[in-house]
C-alpha cells in the first residue's frame, strides 16, 4: 500500500476516533488522533493480522500499552475489519463491548487488557519472549505514550527485553510531548528517550510519527535489526488532523461538544477531499 | 512419641514444579531473584530452560506472565507473598485477574513464621487482597501433602490461582491413604460437637493440637481444615456452625480480610453465629524465631487453646 493510500485510511481512523469520543462525552481523542498514522501502518501495512481469524496463533500481536488511546484502536480495528465500524458509537456506553480502556476478552483483534499505565509492554515483552521460546515467527509491537514512560515498570520491563535480546519484539514511543499536566519535560522530564532505551540494549530509531515514509523505514529497520529489540522514538502532534486540538494538553481527555464535533469533521473531510487531490 | 515429619510448604511448591514440569511441556516458572527462598531452584535446575528469572522486579514478572499465558503458556509467577500479592497487587488484579487469564501466583514466606526478617516481609494481608479480586481462586495448603496436590490441583485449573506457602518446616499431618483435595472443599479433620474450628495453613495442624488440650477439659472442637479461601466452602461452614453453635476461624493473617471475614460473611448473611477470629489483629510482625513469634502471637496450639475455651464456656 502506498503512502497516499495509507494517509486516506489514517484520516478515516481520525474520523472513527472523533465520532466515537464524541459518542461517548469522554475519552482521550489527543493521544488517538497523534498516534493514528503508526496504527494505520501497523494495522494496514505491518503486522500480519486476519481479521478472519483474530486468535490464529501464528499471527503479530499488538499490545497498547498506554490504554487510554482505545478509540485510536477501535477505530482501526473497524478500518481493518476487526469490527462494525458503526458499533464505534456505543465506545464507554452502558453494555457496550467497547470498553473505555481495550478488553481482550470481549473486542476481537485485541490481544491484551491495558489501561494502567506501565503494564501493557511488559504483557507484550512476555508475547514476544514466548514466541522466541516456541521458534515462531510472529513479531509483537507495543505502544506506550511518552507521559507513560514515566512509570518504572516500562524500565522493568525494557531492562528484561534488552537482557533477553528479544529482536521480535518493537516498542513505539508516541513523543507528543503533552500529558494531562502539562509538557512532558515540565512535568518530569523523560528526555532524552532513544538514550534511555540505547542504555537498555535497545536499538533505537527517531521519526516523525505523522510521516509514513519514515514510518515505513523505521519498521523496516527493525525488521533487520537482530539481537536486540528496537525502540522507534516517534515525534508526534497530539490532537493531530483536528485543528483546534493539535498541542493542546487539554484535548489529553476529554469529548468535543456539538459545534466543535462539527468543526473537527470538517478538518477532516476537508483533509480527506485534499488527499483524493493528490 | 516418634517424630513428627516437617517440611516447609515452599519445599512442596518447589517439588511439585517439577512433577507438572515432567508431564507439561507449557509450565513456565519464573521467579524474581529469589529461586534458592522460594525453591523454584528445584525446577530450575531439572529445567533450566523454563525457568525465567526476572531479575528484583516482580511488576514486570507478573505482565511478563500475562503475555505468556496469552501465548497458550501456564506461567507460574513466583515471589515472596509480601512481594507477589503485596508491591503486585494492582498488576495482578489489571493484568491478570482482570482478563482472568491462566496464570498462578505461587507465593512463599507468608505470615509472621518469616520470622527474622521482620515486619516488613511478614505479609499478613495477602488473603484479604488476593480474596477481593474477581475470579482469584485462594489456597493456602496446610502442609506438603496439600500443598503439593494445591500446585497440581492449580495447574490443571484454567485461571488465575493465588497459592500461599511458608518459610517454616510445618507437620506433615495429610499423610493419610484416603486424603484428597479439591480446590473449593473444606476438610472435616476432627468431628466435634461444641465449638467449629475453621484453621488455614500451617494453622490447622496448631488447632488439632489446641483441640486435643481442649477434650481435655471436656471441650468437644471440630477441626476443619480450609486450604482453600476462595471459593470457600461455605455449606460446610454452615453445618458445622448449625451443628456446633460457635465457631473460631485460626490463620496466621490478619484478622481483617482472610479467612476470619470470609467466614464471618457467610455466617452473618446465611446462619448467625457466635464467632472468634484468631489471627493477627490490626498490627505489624516483627522479628524473632517463628516459632517464638508464633507463641508470642498467640497462634501456636497453646494460645488457640486458651482463646477458644475461654470462647467456648
Amino acid at each position: 500500500m502506498n503512502n497516499l493510500e495509507l494517509e486516506k485510511i489514517a484520516n478515516e481512523v481520525r474520523k472513527g476516533i472523533v465520532t466515537a469520543v464524541y459518542s461517548a462525552k469522554s475519552g482521550h481523542p489527543g493521544g488517538s488522533l497523534s498516534a493514528a498514522d503508526l496504527f494505520t501502518y501497523l494495522y494496514f501495512e505491518e503486522m500480519n493480522v486476519d481479521p478472519k481469524n483474530p486468535k490464529d496463533e501464528n499471527r503479530d500481536r499488538f499490545v497498547l500499552s498506554k490504554g487510554h488511546v482505545a478509540p485510536a484502536l477501535y477505530s482501526v480495528l473497524a478500518e481493518r475489519g476487526f469490527l462494525p465500524k458503526e458499533d464505534l458509537v456505543t465506545l464507554r456506553h452502558t453494555g457496550s463491548y467497547l470498553q473505555g480502556h481495550p478488553d481482550m476478552k470481549h473486542i476481537p483483534g485485541v490481544d491484551m487488557s491495558s489501561g494502567s499505565l506501565g503494564q501493557g509492554f511488559s504483557a507484550a515483552v512476555g508475547m514476544a519472549a514466548a514466541g522466541k521460546f516456541d521458534h515462531k515467527d510472529y513479531r509483537v509491537y507495543s505502544l506506550t505514550g511518552d507521559g507513560e514512560i514515566q512509570e518504572g515498570q516500562i524500565w522493568e520491563a525494557a531492562m528484561w527485553a534488552g537482557h533477553r535480546k528479544l529482536d521480535n519484539l518493537v516498542v513505539i514511543v508516541d513523543n507528543n510531548n503533552l500529558q494531562i499536566d502539562g509538557e512532558i519535560d515540565k512535568v518530569c522530564s523523560p528526555y532524552p528517550i532513544d538514550k534511555k532505551f540505547e542504555a537498555f540494549n535497545f536499538h533505537t530509531i527517531n521519526i516523525d510519527g505523522n510521516n509514513f515514509e519514515e514510518i515505513r523505514a523505521a519498521f523496516q529497520e527493525a525488521r533487520e535489526t537482530k539481537g536486540m529489540p528496537t525502540a522507534i522514538i516517534a515525534k508526534t502532534i497530539k490532537g493531530k488532523g483536528v485543528s483546534f486540538m493539535e498541542n493542546e494538553a487539554g484535548w489529553h481527555g476529554k469529548a468535543p461538544n456539538e459545534e466543535q464535533y462539527r468543526i473537527a469533521m470538517e478538518d477532516l473531510e476537508k483533509a480527506g477531499e485534499a488527499l483524493c487531490q493528490k | 512419641m516418634s517424630e513428627v515429619k516437617k517440611i516447609a510448604t515452599r519445599d512442596s511448591y518447589g517439588n511439585a514444579l517439577v512433577e507438572i514440569g515432567r508431564e507439561h511441556e507449557d509450565l513456565i516458572v519464573l521467579d524474581a531473584d529469589l529461586a534458592g527462598a522460594t525453591k523454584t531452584c528445584i525446577f530450575q535446575k531439572e529445567f533450566p530452560e523454563r525457568h525465567w528469572d526476572c531479575g528484583i522486579a516482580e511488576c514486570n514478572m507478573t505482565g511478563i506472565a500475562a503475555g505468556l499465558s496469552t501465548c497458550g503458556k501456564v506461567p507460574f509467577i513466583s515471589s515472596f507473598a509480601m512481594f507477589a500479592a503485596g508491591r503486585n497487587y494492582e498488576q495482578v488484579r489489571n493484568s491478570i485477574g482482570y482478563p482472568h487469564l491462566n496464570v498462578k501466583i505461587g507465593a512463599t514466606h507468608a505470615g509472621i513464621s518469616v520470622g527474622e526478617d521482620g515486619a516488613t516481609h511478614q505479609c499478613l494481608e495477602d488473603l484479604a487482597l488476593m480474596r477481593e479480586i474477581p475470579g482469584m481462586v485462594v489456597i493456602n495448603p496446610s502442609d506438603d501433602v496439600e500443598a503439593r496436590a494445591a500446585v497440581h490441583a492449580a495447574y490443571d485449573y484454567v485461571g488465575p490461582v493465588y497459592l500461599r506457602f511458608g518459610r517454616l518446616a510445618v507437620p506433615v499431618i495429610n499423610d493419610t491413604p484416603d486424603y484428597q483435595f479439591e480446590i473449593g472443599k473444606g476438610i472435616v479433620l476432627r468431628e466435634g460437637c461444641d465449638v467449629s474450628i475453621f484453621a488455614t495453613g500451617l494453622e490447622v495442624s496448631e488447632a488439632l493440637e489446641a483441640a486435643k488440650l481442649l477434650e481435655a477439659d471436656g471441650i468437644s472442637a471440630e477441626v476443619i481444615n480450609i486450604h482453600t479461601i476462595k471459593p470457600l466452602d461455605e455449606e460446610l461452614v454452615i453445618r458445622s456452625a448449625s451443628k456446633t453453635g460457635r465457631v473460631v476461624t485460626v490463620e496466621e493473617h490478619s484478622v481483617i480480610g482472610g479467612l476470619g471475614s470470609a467466614v464471618a460473611e457467610v455466617l452473618c448473611e446465611k446462619a448467625p453465629t457466635k464467632l472468634l477470629r484468631i489471627g493477627v489483629r490490626d498490627r505489624f510482625g516483627e522479628s524473632g524465631p517463628a516459632l517464638e513469634l508464633l507463641h508470642k502471637y498467640e497462634l501456636d496450639a497453646e494460645g488457640i487453646y486458651k482463646k477458644v475455651k475461654a470462647f467456648a464456656k
